[in-house]
């Protein structure tokens, strides 16, 4: 990534935020917080590191995506309607019968939604069964699967973290969008999982920690989990929930509540002093 | 006659699909060897995956296999594999559509003296349920190997329930077999029984009995619970105006459940649900267990003979 380009991604990314929070107040409901902890970790992902093509959805040599909290789709849909996989129009339907765009996604509904994600913890033992198939195949693709803090309390996840480990799946890389909150207060108070980079490093995994909100950042981590060999390697991104908008940053009430008329304009308002 | 576990089938009929079928895998949760799926893993070790105790990420990893394009065949306990799994067969088996193939041995009490945690006793009903999950129940060791090869090119998910105890052989190699429809096993037209497992052999040693009596029993070999048999179901119900349901499971939501589904809304017909009557399981020899929990073929011909004077009743009362 060249230093120009993170002005522009950083632009991206404030607008991928305000398309977030519309689509979610159209809707009337959805998860704002989730969505907006995790934009930069995709703008990284879909504007550098994938090797992916909007125009050819299914090339059998594309990296995959697999978003595995699953309520975090609407941040999702928004960049694969940026990138051009499906129109921008239709990201207004969200979970609106008969809409493609499901409140927690089906596969393949638009194109670029690999997996169906929903009930959490379930996205790591996939991501781990393509990279096995793709060893057998001699194909070699990265694999990222993206979790959230509270979604790793999931016993699979650790199931699937043995089973990466124990096979060195080195094409697969967990990210997990550390936000701090989940549906009902702190993570830290719910079910405490710290310390989170020693959990991955002691299942044998390459763990690397980062701002998830410094784009730069987010990007050396990717190209730094490429460069390991033999080890699946997990992302430690440390996120504020509600990111952006100061009213619902850190607070758990912004978990899974559509912003009002008023909310919304003044949510979209304070992003947009973000673009100056 | 000659006995052989149905897991045995299914072994040798995963085995023959190694050299037939490059894209099937096999996976377990290290019990492949009760499982029958240690014969392919010895043949084909590349392509045999271990994932540790751990059935969720079993499940959840036969998924990924079949997203980029292999045949995965996911073997374990029927209890642990269906029990432990729903949420992701659910989600990511049959919501995804995927090429999926569950494999659960030692399905109903055939493991015996393992006892009630081991001894699957609802996962008929719950597989049923899925929707996109297709639901088999081989008869015997021979119908096992076939139906194991037929899923290979059945597309998307299915349960192959199969059992650890022998049971007899009674089906023939020249058989046709096709998912999704049944085999008549004997004619007859005063009460027809539906199984499936080994209570299909139990069903034709009823019927022989019944028939000594001069009572004709239909046998209906049920192998495949999801999707349903409708026409020779209907047929039953209509030629033999009686029906009783036979399987090693609870007799609730499962193959006499699916048939009474289909026959109450399509052609009502006294019935009887011979199973394990809403309890768990407990230890001992799995022929005695057959036993205990009334699933002989005695327990048959007191269920016919019970729907048949059902039958008659209703047959005078509408004079």
């Amino acid at each position: 990534m060249s230093a120009t380009d993170l002005p522009r991604l950083q632009r991206v990314a404030v607008e991928l935020r305000q398309t977030i929070l519309r689509m979610i107040a159209k809707a009337g409901s959805g998860h704002p917080g989730g969505s907006l902890s995790m934009v930069e970790l995709l703008v990284g992902l879909y504007w550098h590191t994938l090797r992916h093509d909007p125009k050819r959805p299914d090339w059998p040599d594309r990296d995959l995506f697999f978003l595995s909290k699953g309520h975090g789709c609407p941040a999702l849909y928004a960049v694969l309607a940026a990138q051009g996989y499906f129109p921008q129009e239709e990201l207004m339907t969200l979970r609106r019968y008969p809409t493609r765009l499901q409140g927690h996604p089906e596969r393949w509904s638009v194109p670029g939604v690999e997996i169906a994600a929903g009930s959490l913890g379930q996205g790591l033992s996939m991501a781990n069964g393509v990279a096995l198939a793709d060893r057998m195949d001699g194909r070699s693709r990265r694999i990222f699967c993206l979790m959230g803090d509270g979604e790793i309390q999931e016993g699979q996840v650790w199931e699937a973290a043995m089973t990466a480990h124990h096979h060195r799946l080195d094409a697969v890389c967990a990210v997990i969008d550390a936000n701090q909150l989940q549906q009902n207060g702190p993570v830290k108070l719910i079910q405490d999982i710290e310390p989170l980079a020693e959990k991955w490093r002691a299942f044998g995994w390459h763990a690397i920690e980062i701002d998830g909100h410094d784009i730069a950042r987010v990007v050396q981590a990717y190209d730094e989990a490429e460069t390991v060999q033999g080890k699946p390697q997990a992302i430690v991104a440390r996120t504020v929930k509600g990111k952006g908008v100061s009213f619902m940053e850190l607070n758990p009430a912004w978990h899974g509540v559509a912003p009002k008329p008023d909310e919304l304009e003044r949510a979209l308002a304070e992003l947009e002093a973000l673009k100056r | 006659m000659a006995g052989k576990p149905t897991r045995d089938g299914f072994g040798e009929g995963l085995l023959a699909l190694g050299k037939t079928h490059p894209h099937v895998v096999a996976l377990s949760g290290d019990l492949e060897d009760s499982a029958r799926a240690i014969w392919f893993k010895t043949a084909y070790p590349d392509r045999f995956f271990s994932v540790g105790i751990a059935e969720q990420d079993l499940i959840g990893t036969a998924a990924g296999l079949a997203l980029a394009g292999k045949i995965p065949f996911a073997c374990s306990f029927s209890q642990f594999v269906t029990g432990k799994t729903l949420e992701q067969l659910r989600m990511a088996v049959c919501y995804q559509q995927l090429n999926v193939k569950v494999a659960g041995s030692h399905g109903g009490l055939s493991v015996g003296a393992d006892g009630a945690t081991a001894e699957a006793l609802e996962e008929l009903t719950h597989m049923r349920a899925l929707p996109r999950m297709t639901v088999i129940v081989p008869c015997d060791a021979l119908e096992a190997t076939k139906a194991t090869i037929a899923c290979a090119d059945y597309p998307g998910p299915v349960f192959l329930r199969l059992g650890r105890a022998p049971v007899p052989t009674i089906t023939k190699e020249a058989d046709p077999y096709r998912i999704g429809e049944a085999a008549v096993m004997r004619p007859g037209h005063d009460v027809a029984i539906v199984a499936c497992g080994v209570m299909v052999a139990h069903a034709l040693q009823a019927a022989e009995q019944l028939a000594r009596e001069g009572i004709e029993a239909r046998v209906i070999n049920l192998h495949t619970i999801k999707p349903l048999d409708q026409a020779t179901l209907l047929a039953a119900a209509k030629e033999a105006g009686a029906i009783v349901t036979a399987e090693e499971h609870t007799v609730l939501g499962g193959l006499g459940g699916a048939v009474a589904e289909l026959l109450v809304q399509t052609h009502p017909v006294p019935m009887r649900f011979v199973g394990v009557l809403d309890r768990f399981g407990t230890s001992g020899d799995p022929a005695e267990l057959l036993k205990v929990f009334h699933l002989m073929p005695e327990d048959l011909v007191k269920a016919a003979k019970d729907v048949l004077r059902l039958k008659q009743a209703s047959f005078k009362v509408q004079g």
